[in-house]
């Protein structure tokens, strides 16, 4: 004979809806507050520069190989020691990646040689038009730094010769 | 019958039409932002500041919408459905007094629109029309699960209205009357000056019994039995879209302020309150708090029970709520005619009443606990 008991659970039940009431939310109010993305999150493709601000994808198109949703355009052409983009002979004069095929699997990283291709914490990817959707190469390259010049760039014959870098470990 | 009395009613009836429309506008979002508080959410903040504007936009959206019939409805009932649920929704609190009489500029004013002497029969016979609305809604939408919804809530209902019904009689006995302003006034007052002379505290199983029945009455959660998402998508109004589903959405909120008033005001004291004899303006006000309190106790129910079995809720209507109502509509009689004879004897009420409530959880249990060894 159970009288008060059954009662005293709903009771309970109520109680802890109740309660929750006067927890704090934990709504983030996004466009205004944003969350920090984890350190390995795979956003928005960044092309990257070395210091000097010559631009580090060589236009080799393994990334383009690697990609399993075909998403990366790539069309390479001849550098020159008076205008010169990377180093070694060629540079990526067309660079496309359709964020409408991108899957995100951060695959093109993986291949690039020279760690030219990297997946950012960008995320916001929004767009009104399909021919938005394809970001050119002027949208993804990453801005020339303080104290580097813009490509292209007039260099000494003989200086920039070797495309892919002496790799060290990876530092993170 | 004079120019002025008309014009007296017209206006009041305008007002209050009105302060029901923009009540259900604001209870959703009452019914949302305290649902999302209960969830550890915010809720809607965007419109307006603290999201006040927030039922406009949806009303504005709503409008907009393109109104779908399907092909084989039958047109004139699928269009009247929702107008058959809204009205009634909207006329059964005229009954309902939300204050004493009040003076302004030499004028007598009457702070209720209509003093009939059923007024409580006038709220069961309204409420049991609303069936009609969600009956010919399911059965005109030519679509299955609108069909089921609609079978279930009439069935829902009409099982409901009883203990519903038994649940008022122990209010009417206890006040001697139908009429609304007679069962106000006899809460009015305090036992040992603080205990309010509320018939929650005289009859605190029927109110729980009330309550129960308009959670039922008004298809809310857990007892959302002809909206049940899972199993009937939207139930009733699956085949609703734009305005007409706009008008359904209202009855449901509408009678949700209607049946709290109700309740506020056959076993929560209705106007009455600390100085509401020397200040008549203070009745709205009173009775408004106590409306809000008693939304909030629905939304708070919502957020917090799963919905019951389709058995198990016919079971609990039939076979618990109606023999539990009938016991307490006995003892509330033995107990006025025991205070005839000595006017504290009314205590037999209370107590005999919460004595059956524990007989009937004590049965409720044991058939529960009965299946669960069953079923081992």
């Amino acid at each position: 004979m159970r009288v008060v008991e059954p009662v005293i659970e709903l009771g309970r039940g109520l109680w802890t809806t109740l309660r929750m009431m006067f927890d704090k939310p934990v709504t983030i109010q996004y466009p205004e507050q944003k969350k920090p993305v984890k350190a390995r999150f795979r956003g928005r493709h960044t092309l990257k520069r070395y210091e000097n601000g010559l631009e580090k994808c060589i236009g080799c198109a393994l990334c383009a190989a690697a990609c399993p949703a075909d998403a990366i355009f790539v069309e390479s052409s001849e550098n020159t020691d008076q205008a010169r983009f990377s180093p070694g002979d060629r540079f990526a004069s067309t660079y496309e990646i359709n964020m409408l095929r991108c899957i995100f699997c951060g695959f093109c990283e993986d291949a690039c040689p020279t760690e030219a291709i990297v997946l950012g914490d960008q995320y916001e990817l929004s767009f009104t038009d399909r021919s938005q959707a394809i970001y050119p190469k002027k949208m993804l390259i990453e801005p020339v730094g303080a104290g580097a010049s813009p490509t292209p760039q007039e260099t000494q014959p003989g200086l920039y010769t070797r495309s892919v870098p002496e790799m060290r470990d990876p530092q993170d | 019958m004079n120019f002025l009395l008309v014009l007296e009613w017209l206006i009041k009836g305008f007002v209050w039409a009105l302060v029901l429309l923009g009540g259900f506008a604001y209870l959703t979002l009452y019914e949302r932002k305290a649902l999302a508080r209960i969830q550890s959410r915010v809720g809607p903040n965007r419109a307006g500041p603290w999201g006040i504007l927030q039922p406009i936009a949806d009303a504005v959206k709503l409008v907009f919408k393109e109104e779908l019939t399907p092909a084989k409805a039958d047109k004139l009932i699928f269009t009247l459905a929702p107008v058959i649920t809204v009205v009634p929704a909207v006329v059964i609190t005229a009954v309902v007094p939300w204050g004493p009489s009040l003076d302004i500029f030499g004028y007598h004013l009457n702070l209720y629109i209509a003093d009939i002497n059923v007024g409580v029969l006038y709220i069961m016979s309204i409420a049991s029309i609303a069936v009609y609305g969600i009956v010919l809604a399911g059965w005109s939408s030519n679509n299955k699960y609108a069909m089921l919804g609609g079978l279930r809530s009439s069935a829902q209902m009409i099982s409901y209205e009883i203990a519903l019904g038994l649940s008022f009689v122990s209010a009417i006995l206890l006040a001697g009357s139908m009429r609304m302003l007679d069962i106000v006034s006899a809460q009015g007052g305090y036992w040992l000056h603080v205990i309010p002379k509320w018939f929650v505290v005289l009859q605190p199983v029927g109110t729980a019994i009330f309550l129960i029945a308009t959670l039922a009455e008004v298809n809310r959660a857990p007892f959302d039995m002809p909206e049940a998402e899972q199993e009937l998508t939207a139930g009733y109004h699956t085949e609703y879209s734009g305005m007409k589903f706009a008008l359904l959405f209202m009855a449901e909120y509408t009678k949700m302020i209607a049946i709290s008033a109700i309740g506020a005001t056959l076993f929560f004291g209705g106007f009455n309150g600390p100085f509401v004899e020397k200040f008549p303006w203070l009745g709205p006000i009173y009775i408004f708090i106590k409306i809000i309190l008693l939304l909030f106790g629905m939304i708070w129910v919502r957020a917090t029970f799963p919905r019951i079995r389709y058995d198990r809720l016919m079971a609990f209507g039939w076979k618990v709520l109606l023999p539990l109502s009938l016991a307490l509509v006995f003892i509330t009689a033995v107990g006025i005619i025991l205070a005839q004879q000595q006017p504290h004897l009314i205590f037999f009420v209370p107590l005999a009443s919460l004595l059956a409530a524990g007989v009937a959880v004590a049965m409720i249990d044991r058939t529960l606990r009965r299946k669960d060894y069953a079923r081992r």
